[in-house]
């Protein structure tokens, strides 16, 4: 990553209230409640922890540091969510700082336990960024209750790197962090198995793809904002028109 | 490029431009990216995980049973209507017991005021206004509370209330409100101010205000006691009567769930204007309740916590009430003026002016309607010993009151205006005393227009 690009990311990530530290890669930690986000957050930065809030929410907003080979990493926790619909300020946090924040590298922490429920967020998320890892965490707990996940398996049908761990006893952490470096640095280019829809909302995207302002930054995923303004999503319009540059007058879509 | 920008600011309007542009070719859009998410999540896991990771235990094949199409309701139905039948057979006789020791205690405490040569006032404010409306408060209300709140609190700690929310989620969706409502609504059956308070689960503000304003039209733990009573003595009767009473209580919770749907969908569709939102409930893992926990929960938080309420009310309200009959403008008695100027109202609803001026005395506590209304009664004249709830009954009647009369009340209790404690509640939770009135005058008019057509509909039928 050029320094360029580091300075332009940052700008981004201005509206979301994460202080610049050098030029560090930011890294985003998305996952459902209760799959031990949390402990993995600790237990990758350790003491260097800073609370805030994210703008205009009434949602705390945790951010630390780690050091990987020399390279300086800020990890933000996302709120825990179980979509990325935007129903809940939460969700809406999450889903905006993994678009519009434009991490670094995201990374899914899903319960190895319940890994159906957990797949629901980290496909909408690898709909958004392919800048994606899954951490299969509670991978201790799984084995207890006899729960056999082949994670390479996983690997292939996600298409992005999946990191079986135990966040607790620190079991996999360095191997994850090693996988987070490659990615952010884009020597790892996952590419996300995108989702298939019905062959009439395929249509539709395709038809609403190409309207799409031709201007748009080149990081963004043109297909999923398309599946957002399909849907209705009013604050993804909102972005939308604020940021096009071929929208001269500059008004609000909505 | 600029026709290309305005083209494109055309076709994604989101209201209502893109609902044109979406809905009539692709209905259901949102479900069907829901749903396209979550079969390739289920695919992926069937074909990368072991069959262990599926869940197979016991709980979930409850919950395959408790949620399901056929049987979810029909179980709901079943249990709520087991608690009620429990309720009623069971608090007949420790009903009984109770009041005749109160009115034990009663002729002794006559007896102390003749003794101390007492004014006759004092002995009439004190023993006949504010002792007798406690003693009623307590032998009509306790017993009922005492059966129905742990049987409440065992279901609850259960684990049932989510599943019961997760049941009625699609319902609550389909009148335009959040699915999270079934849960907020499920709480307003303990306390509807907790259930005001519990709408903070709600994200969208047009659902919330919804939760909120509608919370009142299930019956809290001040209305439960009430409903249960008249129930008991008016549909009580006979050799099956326990059922009677339990079918008509759980009749009314279903009339209290069906207004609040209406009444949802109503104001969905006109000040509340919107779609309603998905969410993600997890259904908590069945858990065997603890017996203390139980005992300890709805004895103290709730049958002590209702029954302190009613008398720290019920107590003053009685004073005022005894007042209020004794207090004479003219020839007749202030609360006979009162009562006089509410009847034509009261009987257009079938009704009478004591018990709509009950209901508004009642207002800091639904806890005190039934203490008012006895005190009143029993001040208008017919003075009487009442000994337990067939005296309660022979009170009532003797005021001509039919089943109509009590099926009025319950309903009119099931619908009004929420509590003095829910209205403040709801103007901390809304900020607005502009919804606070509204919450309190909406409810009025859905319990009076509801009577109202009862009462018609009886009149037409020749019963009232």
């Amino acid at each position: 990553m050029s320094l360029q690009n580091c300075e332009e990311s940052l700008a981004f990530q201005d509206s979301f209230a994460i202080p610049r530290t050098g030029c560090a890669y930011t890294v985003a930690l998305a996952g459902n409640p209760n799959t031990g986000k949390s402990t993995l957050f600790n237990a990758l930065t350790g003491l260097k922890q800073h609370t805030g809030n994210w703008p205009g929410k009434t949602v705390v907003q945790y951010r630390g540091n780690y050091k990987h080979q020399n390279r300086e990493f800020t990890l933000v926790d996302l709120p825990g969510t179980y979509s990325l619909l935007a129903n809940s300020a939460e969700e809406q946090i999450a889903r905006d700082f993994i678009c519009f924040g434009r991490p670094d590298a995201t990374v899914i922490v899903v319960d190895a336990t319940c890994l159906e429920r957990n797949l629901n967020l980290a496909l909408q998320v690898m709909e958004i960024t392919g800048r994606a890892v899954v951490c299969l965490n509670l991978i201790d707990e799984a084995r207890r209750k006899n729960i056999v996940i082949d994670h390479l398996a996983l690997e292939s049908r996600l298409g992005v790197p999946v990191i079986p761990s135990a966040a607790r006893s620190g079991e996999g952490l360095g191997q994850l962090k090693e996988v987070i470096s490659l990615v952010a640095d884009g020597a790892i280019r996952p590419e996300p198995v995108q989702l298939s829809y019905p062959a009439e909302i395929e249509q539709l995207l395709e038809d609403l793809g190409r309207r799409l302002p031709p201007g748009l930054p080149s990081w963004v995923n043109r297909r999923w904002i398309a599946l957002r303004l399909l849907d209705g999503d009013r604050t993804v319009a909102d972005w939308l028109s604020k940021n096009s540059e071929n929208n001269p007058t500059g008004r609000r879509i909505s | 490029m600029s026709t290309q920008a305005t083209d494109f600011a055309a076709g994604v309007k989101l209201n209502p431009e893109c609902n044109i542009l979406t809905a009539p070719e692709v209905p259901f859009l949102h479900d069907q990216i829901v749903t396209a998410i979550y079969a390739r999540a289920e695919e992926v896991t069937k074909n990368v995980a072991s069959a262990a990771a599926t869940q197979t235990g016991w709980d979930h094949k409850i919950d395959s049973l408790v949620t399901s199409r056929i049987f979810g309701y029909p179980l709901m139905l079943a249990l709520l209507g087991t608690v009620f039948w429990l309720t009623i057979s069971g608090a007949n006789v420790p009903s009984a017991m109770l009041a005749d020791f109160f009115f034990a205690v009663e002729q002794h405490l006559t007896a102390l005021f003749m003794l101390a040569g007492a004014p006759a006032w004092l002995h009439g404010i004190a023993v006949l206004g504010t002792y007798r409306g406690l003693a009623w408060v307590v032998s009509v209300m306790l017993p009922p509370m005492a059966i129905f709140f742990p049987l409440f609190t065992i279901l609850e700690d259960l684990g049932y209330l989510p599943r019961v929310a997760f049941n009625l989620d699609h319902i609550f969706k389909r009148f335009g409100a959040h699915g999270k409502q079934a849960l907020t609504m499920s709480m307003g059956f303990g306390c509807n101010a907790a259930g005001v308070i519990a709408a903070r689960i709600i994200d969208s503000p047009r659902e919330r205000m919804l939760a909120i304003l509608t919370n009142s039209f299930v019956p809290c733990n001040g209305r439960f006691p009430t409903l249960i009573a008249i129930a008991m003595i008016f549909m009580g009767a006979g050799a099956l009567g326990s059922l009677a009473a339990s079918a008509t209580v759980a009749g009314l919770v279903l009339v209290g769930v069906a207004v609040t749907l209406i009444v949802s969908l109503v104001l969905s569709k006109t000040l509340l204007r919107g779609t309603p939102s998905t969410f993600t409930l997890e259904l908590p893992p069945y858990r065997r309740p603890k017996l203390t926990d139980v005992i300890v929960r709805s004895f103290f938080d709730r049958t002590l916590f209702v029954l302190r309420r009613a008398v720290i009310v019920a107590a003053p309200a009685g004073a005022l009430t005894w007042l209020l009959a004794n207090v004479r403008i003219g020839d007749l008695s202030a609360l006979a003026h009162l009562a006089g100027w509410l009847d034509p109202f009261g009987r257009a609803l079938g009704m009478d002016g004591i018990i709509i001026l009950s209901f508004i005395l009642g207002l800091p506590a639904n806890e005190i309607v039934v203490p008012i209304m006895v005190m009143s009664y029993m001040a208008a004249g017919a003075m009487m010993e009442a000994e337990s709830l067939t005296a309660l009954q022979s009170l009532l009647v003797g005021h001509g009151w039919t089943w109509v009369t009590a099926l009025n009340f319950m309903l009119f209790s099931l619908l009004h205006f929420p509590c003095g404690t829910t209205l403040l509640t709801i103007r901390k939770e809304t900020g607005s005393p502009g919804w606070a009135v509204f919450a309190a005058l909406m409810p009025l008019a859905v319990a009076s227009l509801v009577c109202l057509l009862v009462a018609q509909a009886a009149r037409l039928a020749g019963l009232l």
